[in-house]
């Protein structure tokens, strides 16, 4: 691409057919898991052959299929910006948002497969019951506890006590961890990786007063002790939050709590 | 009631295979420890029901079984050792993926010299 910086006139030179300015484009195999209750107990899975180009993610390819191919492929998604944490999907064998996995960085010389996330109930192709994982979510209370009187103004934090849960608060809950961890698939009380990092973002928080009680809904049997740290929900976080490191934290703060 | 169809393996990486070894180690321990404490209680029964029982583990099967035995506790013993760094260690979970290649460079050396000394001596000469 030497004529790049030339760009109107190496029109004219390029061999009829290729513009300029084209983004690449390649062949895909997008092997889709499909699961219609309605229609069949039976899981399958379905191709789609599609010409993608090297800027689009998973979720064009999967646009494509729906809006191109197969009008009933069922996904969710929302802001399409890995924002919303709407399309986690598995996404050859991982837990990925189908919105920030672009596909020039998988291998499309094989199939891509795209998978519903595992340990939710399935309710139609891509899309899984999220109720169980909102539910513990509910429970470790996410939203600032505090005693006393209210102040007139905004409640002051120093940089250094904001800094302490920075890194949980940027969770956007979209499940990729929970339902990447093999205890979670197994043992659906559990709370999984999502609510502890939640909870986290409060415990740790200066301002909030109701450390201990979540500490105590924590330190359950199924609670922070349930994690065997296998690292797949630090892995597999689209926000890159250091979840099994939050959950140790968690786990040495009800170690160190006074009695 | 919306089934939940099994999917394909789940790609973990070391984090998740190590736990899957120390899964499968810590259940072969298990049923080792239950048939080590069901033949030791024999010497309450008899001393000589207790000899002979030891005595049917002298073969080279048996030696084969017990140095895949210590293989799996080394590798439970100092993988436990990792993952309560990981838990309590503040760069624990920054460095369990270092932490996970020490372990298996320590379970390495000191299997070598059991497996070493061990089978010389349960298969070479008496």
């Amino acid at each position: 691409m030497s004529a790049a910086t030339a760009e109107p006139a190496s029109k004219v030179e390029l061999p009829a057919g290729s513009s300029g300015g084209a983004v690449p484009s390649f062949d895909i195999t997008l092997r889709v898991r499909r699961y219609d209750p309605e229609v069949s107990e039976e899981v399958r899975w379905d191709d789609f052959k599609l010409t993608m180009y090297g800027t689009d993610r998973v979720l064009d390819a999967l646009h494509k299929a729906k809006w191109e191919h197969d009008g009933s492929v069922s996904f969710r998604r929302s802001c399409a910006h890995g924002v919303c944490g709407s399309d986690a999907m598995r996404i050859n064998g991982r837990n990925r948002l189908a919105c920030k996995t672009l596909l020039k960085d998988l291998d499309t010389s094989k199939p891509i497969l795209v998978e519903p996330i595992k340990g939710l109930p399935v309710e139609k192709d891509l899309i899984v019951d999220m109720e169980p994982f909102f539910q513990s979510y509910r429970e470790i209370m996410p939203f600032l506890i505090s005693k006393g009187h209210e102040p007139t103004k905004e409640r002051i934090q120093s940089v250094e006590d904001r800094e302490r849960f920075d890194d949980t608060t940027k969770c956007i809950l979209c499940a990729a961890c929970t339902s990447s961890c093999p205890v979670f698939w197994t043992d659906g009380q559990y709370f999984g990786p999502a609510a502890i990092v939640n909870a986290h973002r409060f415990i740790f928080d200066s301002r909030d007063d109701a450390g201990d009680m979540r500490l105590e809904i924590l330190n359950d049997k199924e609670g922070v002790w349930r994690c065997r740290t296998t690292f797949n929900c630090s892995e597999a976080c689209p926000r890159g939050i250091q979840v099994t490191k939050a959950i140790a934290e968690v786990k040495q703060a009800i170690l160190a709590r006074q009695f | 009631m919306p089934t939940k169809p099994a999917g394909t393996l789940y790609r973990g990486r070391e984090g998740m295979w190590s736990w899957v070894g120390h899964r499968v180690t810590g259940v072969v321990i298990f049923f080792f420890l239950l048939v080590h404490v069901l033949d030791t209680s024999l010497v309450r029964v008899s001393p000589e029901a207790y000899t002979a029982v030891i005595g049917a583990y002298k073969n080279p099967l048996m030696a084969l079984g017990e140095t895949g035995l210590v293989a799996a506790i080394l590798f439970h013993a100092f993988n436990g050792l990792r993952v309560i760094l990981v838990d309590f260690w503040k760069s624990g979970p920054k460095y369990q993926r270092q932490l996970l290649w020490a372990v298996l460079v320590i379970w390495l050396v000191a299997f070598a010299g059991f497996a070493i000394r061990h089978l010389s001596l349960a298969l070479g000469g008496h």
